[in-house]
């Protein structure tokens, strides 16, 4: 008997290991066919990193791409940013030129990253209390203003929140300060306004799923033998009722990163999301592929994740 | 005589007037439906009944609090607030319009074509979806935006490209799903003509998700163009649109509220009457889905 589950376990690991080896490998020609769409993208449009209002004399402009190796045919470019990729070398950064790609990646990274697990913190954490809380009783308020609170959360978008929230909590009341990145102060705002849609979106997600849940006979049957509400809730449903959520997780992430545009603009974070969308102004080339391929490469992993979690909850899902 | 109640009966049970029946009963959804009317009418009024130019300056006003000359204030370059929301509702809602409209036509035409094919067209089609699902799209509409010029229609067929993928998905499940309905059979077994299935059977039957996913798919819209506005990257000054309004205010918030309270209460009103007509309709075109 034991040894029958223990060959169950193994053969499921074995497969689930191997579900993610494929998807894994499956990954490289996704990032390759990003970087490459970015690459051509960037660099077909008009304009470039070094055309300034200030007319440059001719020789220098050309000794500056010369330096950068823009002077080369595009294809040539191409191969060599790959080149460099293999070896993990994002290349030089153009406008910020004391620095290369990788360190000021590396600056910035762990930064929007923090804020990024915070604010997936306050959307779990916010959006399952409200939507198990809501689940327990439909049509009482304890469904209605927990809902409503979250169709508010939906229809605010982030960048409306985050300037009212600095004006109450910052400028009104002085609870906070509101800009910055140094003091655990300085990151309940950008956490909170960052995750608050997304705890909306939870708190309907739960709700959902959980209502379908507790519609099951197998819970009448819990309750009628006596479990605890607790027991109900933590024991029998919620394994089956936040299976909506975690698919929502995949989508969110890629949500959370465009997010921390706006968020990191409103509250001056030093994050690689401010860093992004000034590359792209400043048509900092290298410095937006590496950008790119880091939130691709992120984004693609928070799915597999995501796929991971749903094939442990759900077994039905492994063999998809 | 009896014949009477018999015809009464049928005529109140067509698919579009059941639905408007229980879509009357959902209050915040027809709270929804009037506020998007109003909004459509003033913006589509807003040239004849603005009451300035949306760039006319006055300078020498600079910023005002509300008054009886400026009923919203004015901005620092002592521009009409008004004046400004009502033609950036314009904006927001062309772009609205515009992207959807792109997202339903891409959408609906992909998602039917894989359904309807079925087998191995459609696993291609549908695994190319999912490889687009992955990709970082936002950060490629800030790109697109960045260096093509911050253009108009550029604009909303970035967004309209975004946003197809769902469409595409949902019709396409609805149209495999059809596809198997006895109905759909007892029809074959009729010896319909193929093209009467499609326009009498599958298509009215896909209608119900198609609207209610137009309507959610506005707000959505609405808020990426309101969010590449906001980052500097959509819609330009002198024009007007939520997101520039939004951030103009954000700027100033600290001594001029009034400049982010009202154009925030715009565009959250907005996207608020479109969810809540979305989830009504939802409701009432497919009373066995749940809420979510």
């Amino acid at each position: 008997m034991v040894s029958f589950i223990s060959i169950t376990t193994s053969v499921k690991s074995a497969h689930m290991t191997q579900l993610i080896l494929r998807r894994l490998l499956m990954g490289i020609p996704v990032l390759l066919a990003i970087v490459t769409l970015t690459f051509f993208l960037v660099r077909l449009a008009p304009g470039g990193p070094f055309d300034s209002e200030k007319a440059v004399p001719p020789e220098i402009k050309k000794q500056i791409e010369a330096h950068y190796n823009l002077d080369a045919p595009l294809y040539v470019q191409y191969f060599d940013y790959l080149k460099g990729l293999t070896r993990g070398d994002l290349g030089p950064s153009f406008t910020n030129s004391s620095y290369t790609v990788n360190e000021l990646i590396r600056m910035s990274f762990p930064v929007s990253l923090e804020l990024g697990c915070y604010a997936l913190i306050v959307a779990l954490f916010f959006g399952l209390l409200a939507g198990i809380t809501a689940s327990l009783a439909p049509n009482s308020y304890r469904d209605y203003v927990p809902m409503t609170l979250a169709m508010i959360g939906i229809c605010v978008p982030n960048f409306v929140l985050g300037p009212l929230m600095v004006l109450v909590f910052g400028l009104e009341l002085k609870w906070l300060p509101v800009a910055g990145w140094d003091t655990v102060m300085h990151k309940i705002l950008p956490a909170l306004t960052l995750g608050a849609m997304y705890a909306a979106y939870v708190a309907r997600l739960s709700r959902g799923g959980m209502m379908e849940v507790l519609s099951n006979d197998f819970i009448r049957t819990a309750r009628a033998k006596g479990v605890s509400e607790a027991g109900v809730v933590l024991r029998h449903s919620l394994r089956g009722g936040i299976t909506p959520v975690v698919s929502f997780l995949g989508p969110a992430a890629a949500g959370l990163v465009s997010g921390s545009f706006v968020i990191e603009t409103i509250f001056h974070i030093p994050g690689l999301g401010q860093n992004f969308v000034n590359s792209a102004l400043n048509r900092d080339y290298t410095m937006i592929l590496g950008t790119v391929l880091v939130y691709a490469t992120l984004i693609y992993l928070l799915n597999l994740f995501v796929d991971v979690i749903q094939a442990v909850l759900d077994p039905r899902l492994r063999n998809a | 005589m009896p014949d009477e109640t018999l015809n009464t009966f049928e005529s109140g049970t067509s698919l579009g007037m059941d639905a408007f029946r229980r879509l009357k009963k959902n209050k915040m959804a027809l709270f929804g439906l009037a506020f998007l009317i109003f909004v459509s009418v003033i913006a589509l009024l807003t040239p004849v009944i603005a009451p300035y130019d949306y760039a006319e300056q006055q300078l020498w006003l600079g910023a005002t609090p509300p008054s009886g000359d400026h009923w919203l204030g004015t901005d620092y370059l002592g521009r009409d607030l008004l004046t400004r929301i009502m033609y950036g509702g314009r904006v927001s809602l062309a772009v609205g319009l515009a992207a959807t409209s792109v997202a339903l036509l891409i959408g609906v035409m992909y998602g039917a074509t894989a359904g309807y094919l079925g087998g191995r067209i459609d696993m291609a089609m549908m695994r190319f979806v999912d490889i687009m699902y992955a990709l970082p799209f936002t950060i490629f509409v800030i790109i697109l935006m960045v260096f093509f010029g911050r253009n108009f229609i550029l604009l909303f067929f970035a967004i309209g490209a975004v946003e197809w993928l769902t469409m595409a998905r949902i019709v396409r499940g609805q149209v495999l799903s059809l596809k198997e309905k006895e109905f759909i059979e007892a029809a074959v077994s009729m010896g319909v003509r193929r093209r009467h299935i499609i326009t009498r059977h599958i298509i009215p039957n896909t209608l119900g998700p198609i609207i209610v996913y137009t309507t959610l798919t506005i707000p959505n819209v609405m808020l990426l163009e309101a969010f590449l506005s906001f980052l500097g990257l959509g819609v330009q000054a002198p024009m007007s649109s939520w997101g520039l309004l939004i951030q103009d205010g954000a700027k100033q918030m600290e001594e001029y509220t009034w400049l982010i309270i009202f154009p925030s209460l715009a565009l959250s009103l907005t996207l608020f009457s479109l969810n809540f007509l979305g989830d009504g309709l939802r409701d009432a075109l497919d009373p066995r889905a749940s809420k979510d």
